[in-house]
């Protein structure tokens, strides 16, 4: 794995960063609205790299206010692009 | 059919709020080449989640000749998409070769016949052989104009009068018909003429078109008050709808009227004509019921 | 012997008999261009006082400096309509011992007559003074320099304050007449470099929004005010200021033309668009407590229509003679709608104070109908919730809410609800939109609240509504 990112600072949008690390799932996360949604947006950080087989990774994510759907598509998005493993055939 | 970019979350989640018939989600011009595997993904997760009620959602794909097409299909498939819009098409041959690539990925996840086509006309080649693109595919639901590379192509520029475009767009209209399917007309992209817009619009329909395609809602308003539905057709999305209630107190899944059996974007299409009579005034809430 | 008013500040500060532990108070008409609220408190800090009481109309970010005040005691209690920014931030982390009382424009000027909220010292920031102290927000010379146009909010304080120093930056010649502060009601007069900083006092021309949302929400909410049975000729209007209020008066305009209707009044907070419906003879007169651009403080300052009204005047729950009595319709603005219709407008989602009661209570309450226009999301925040973080304006006194998700009425308004459902408008559930809200962007979790009270919110008739907890 390498460093990667995906998703912009737009609103409604989120910013990636992923980079490898020894072990476990570390999330680092800015939010504007972290004190309601700051759990459930980790755990679908977290969710997401465990459905993609990424268990070792530490993971900033800055939330402009993002929806799951599009937290899961740029999280996605970040691994796809740090491990080179597509989630689409090629 | 309102455009929105494949790459900004902020726009897909409520364009369907402004209440345009279609939405087409962009993978192809708007998003740029690095961010092609992520607006794959965008859109992929957006259609599986966003509830975009009674909207007709297309994606415009990436050509199949280039290194993203392929899994454009996949994603969008997948996600359950009602219509792929295919860029600049110019021959049936390509229009069979994307019906291949549906099908592939429908009998993977057995949803077969589920996705429709739509093939964007943007070049000379394609007005020439807009027929036989039209009648490619049983999936074909409809046929639309590019002008922007058309014009290009043609070696000239679009104006406002829009006299350049004028075969393309009468092309489109008489191969739609003889093949049965619809057709809708290109964007206008000055936001600040809405009085060109308005007249753009009126010689569309006036030509012909099922609709128009838009870049911002400001533009609803505009097409629908251009196409506000005739009696006929709330009469026909009447029957629609009645036929929807009927199968639903059988219990039934398949929806039939007139002993003819109607797909999702058929029911769809008739609710939003019903929606945009009351919408205009044409009919009140309760004679829509 | 002549010219006893005109002194410095300090010296207006001794004359005034101030002690510690006294009430001063300010109005909030220079906006974030206010610069007298720190002036005067950075003195008073310097002459020693503590323990004061600030009653202020309103604060806002430009109040940021008076954290330190509090801090070091000078200041130990605060009444306003309104707190925003860092200010707004510390307090709602706990920063003072007394919770702050927030009260409606109404409510503040109808508690200032009655005597429950007395005011000792009143520092009254204008535009234009002459040495006896008839002062006022519009230009009288040319080296006006602070125009703010409606002085309403201070107008309470003037007359009902036991000592009144008007502090200006146009010291003009007497007569300063006709002046909303009259000499008679003040007692000493201070000249200084700049009561405001004119840039932040009011925006310039006005912009039409062009974000798609509003101008759906401002659609929506013309089509309501249209259907509503109340859009007749003679009818009245007050709206707000955001985005999508300015574009309900666009729209509301072209039928008004289109049906030949046109309004007696406009009330409240005036902007420039409300000025453009007068000069084009589509609205009577403008009831003005607040001058919202420069457009509508130079329309004040020229047209005789175009009056200014104290806040009394303007929304006192107690005085049936106040305007919003004769107010058909307002259009306002929400942080939070729940499913009892009840309003949020001061305390965010976050449960940090960042708003303004302003004139919501008041003119929800007395109009014949209140029209909310809010988004139902807001990134990821919802906008109607099931129970609002903090209660402002309650359900009772709401009769509309307009979202880009359908329009929700009363159930205690059977009769808009049907005139709305006739017209076409797409009428909702409430209670349909917060589980819409749900069902986007999931339940949110209980916000980590204290059990420090930092804030009391006041209803309009002096009753207290609702508490607001510190954050931690």
């Amino acid at each position: 794995m390498k460093e990667a990112s995906a998703g912009t600072l737009e609103s409604g949008d989120i910013l990636i960063q992923i980079a490898p690390a020894q072990k476990g799932l570390e999330i680092e996360l800015q939010s504007s609205v972290a004190a309601q949604f700051g759990r459930q947006i980790k755990e679908v950080i977290k969710d997401t790299l465990e459905g993609l087989g990424v268990e070792d990774a530490y993971v900033k994510a800055v939330d402009k206010g993002a929806l799951d759907c599009t937290i899961r598509a740029r999280v996605t998005a970040a691994a796809v692009r740090a491990t080179g493993k597509d989630v689409w055939k090629d | 059919m309102m455009f929105v970019p494949g790459n900004n979350p902020g726009m897909m989640a409520d364009a369907h709020i402004y209440g345009p018939d279609s939405i087409m989600l962009d993978l192809e011009d708007s998003v740029t080449m690095a961010e092609k595997d992520a607006a794959r993904l965008l859109v992929y997760n957006a259609l599986k989640t966003i509830d975009y009620g009674t909207t007709e959602m297309v994606v415009r794909i990436n050509p199949l000749n280039t290194p993203y097409g392929k899994k454009d299909v996949e994603a969008v498939v997948k996600a359950g998409v009602d219509v792929i819009r295919m860029p600049k098409t110019e021959t049936a041959e390509e229009v069979r070769e994307l019906e291949a690539e549906i099908l592939k990925v429908e009998e993977e996840i057995g949803a077969v016949g589920r996705t429709q086509i739509m093939a964007a006309i943007e070049s000379a080649l394609g007005i020439v052989n807009a027929y036989a693109i039209a009648t490619a595919s049983k999936r074909m639901m409809g046929i639309a104009l590019g002008a922007e590379d058309y014009s290009a192509n043609l070696k000239t520029n679009r104006t406002p009068g829009g006299a350049e475009l004028l075969l393309a767009r009468e092309q489109i209209v008489v191969a739609a018909r003889a093949a049965g399917i619809a057709c809708f007309d290109t964007v206008y992209s000055n936001l600040d003429d809405m009085e060109t817009f308005r007249k753009e619009v009126e010689l569309i329909k006036t030509l012909g078109f099922d609709g128009k395609s838009i870049i911002n809602p400001r533009q609803i308003e505009v097409v629908n008050s251009v196409f506000v539905p005739t009696e006929k057709e709330i009469n026909k999305a009447r029957a629609v709808i009645a036929g929807i209630k009927e199968a639903r107190a059988k219990g039934s899944g398949v929806i039939s009227v007139n002993g003819k059996m109607v797909d999702r974007p058929v029911v769809l299409r008739a609710e939003r004509t019903i929606a945009l009579a009351v919408a205009a005034g044409v009919i009140s809430e309760e004679e829509a019921l | 012997m002549r010219n006893t008013k005109l002194v410095s500040l300090e010296e207006a500060i001794r004359r005034s008999g101030l002690k510690d532990g006294m009430t001063i108070s300010f109005h909030h008409h220079f906006r974030g261009g206010d610069k007298v609220v720190n002036m005067v408190v950075d003195k008073l800090a310097e002459m020693g006082f503590k323990n004061l009481h600030l009653a202020a109309s309103s604060l806002s970010d430009v109040h940021a400096p008076l954290i330190e005040h509090i801090k070091n005691g000078v200041i130990t209690r605060i009444s306003t309509s309104g707190l925003r920014g860092t200010l707004a931030d510390a307090i709602s982390r706990g920063l003072m011992e007394e919770p702050v009382v927030f009260r409606s424009h109404g409510g503040r000027g109808s508690a200032i007559a009655s005597g429950e909220l007395h005011i000792d010292v009143a520092f009254l920031g204008a535009s234009a003074s002459d040495e006896l102290g008839n002062a006022c927000g519009v230009p009288r010379s040319e080296n006006a320099k602070s125009i703010c146009g409606s002085l309403g909010y201070a107008l309470p304080d003037a007359r009902y304050a036991s000592h009144v120093v008007v502090l200006t930056d146009d010291l003009v010649p007497y007569p300063n007449l006709p002046s909303g502060i009259r000499a008679a009601d003040v007692e000493s007069v201070v000249v200084v470099d700049s009561v405001g900083d004119s840039s932040k006092i009011s925006a310039g021309a006005i912009r039409d929004s062009k974000n798609p949302r509003d101008i759906l929400l401002a659609k929506s909410a013309a089509k309501v005010v249209i259907n509503s049975g109340l859009f007749v000729d003679g009818f009245s209007i007050q709206t707000g200021t955001g985005g999508a209020s300015l574009a309900v008066v666009k729209y509301i305009r072209e039928e008004m033309i289109a049906r030949g209707i046109k309004a007696s009044f406009a009330l409240g907070g005036i902007t420039a668009h409300m000025v453009k419906l007068h000069e084009e003879g589509l609205i009577g007169r403008l009831i003005d407590v607040q001058s919202f651009d420069k457009v509508a403080a130079e329309s004040i300052a020229k047209d005789p229509s175009h009056v200014e009204v104290s806040a009394v005047e303007y929304a006192s729950g107690q005085h049936l003679g106040s305007a919003t009595h004769a107010l058909d319709i307002v259009i306002l603005s929400a942080l939070e709608v729940d499913t009892d219709f009840n309003v949020n407008v001061l305390v965010g989602s976050d449960g940090i104070i960042r708003g303004a009661i302003g004139g919501h209570q008041d003119t929800a309450a007395d109009s014949a109908l209140s029209i909310i226009v809010c988004p139902l999301l807001r990134g990821r925040i919802p906008c109607v919730v099931p129970k609002v973080t903090t209660l402002i304006t309650p359900g009772k006194s709401v009769d509309v809410v307009v979202t880009e998700y359908g329009v929700a009425v009363n159930p205690e308004r059977p009769e808009v609800r049907e005139r709305l459902v006739a017209a076409g408008v797409h009428v909702v559930d409430i209670h349909d939109l917060a589980a819409k809200a749900g069902s986007i962007i999931g339940t949110p979790d209980p916000l980590p609240f204290g059990d420090k009270v930092v804030g009391i919110v006041m209803n309009r008739d002096g009753s207290v509504l609702d508490k607001i907890y510190n954050i931690k």
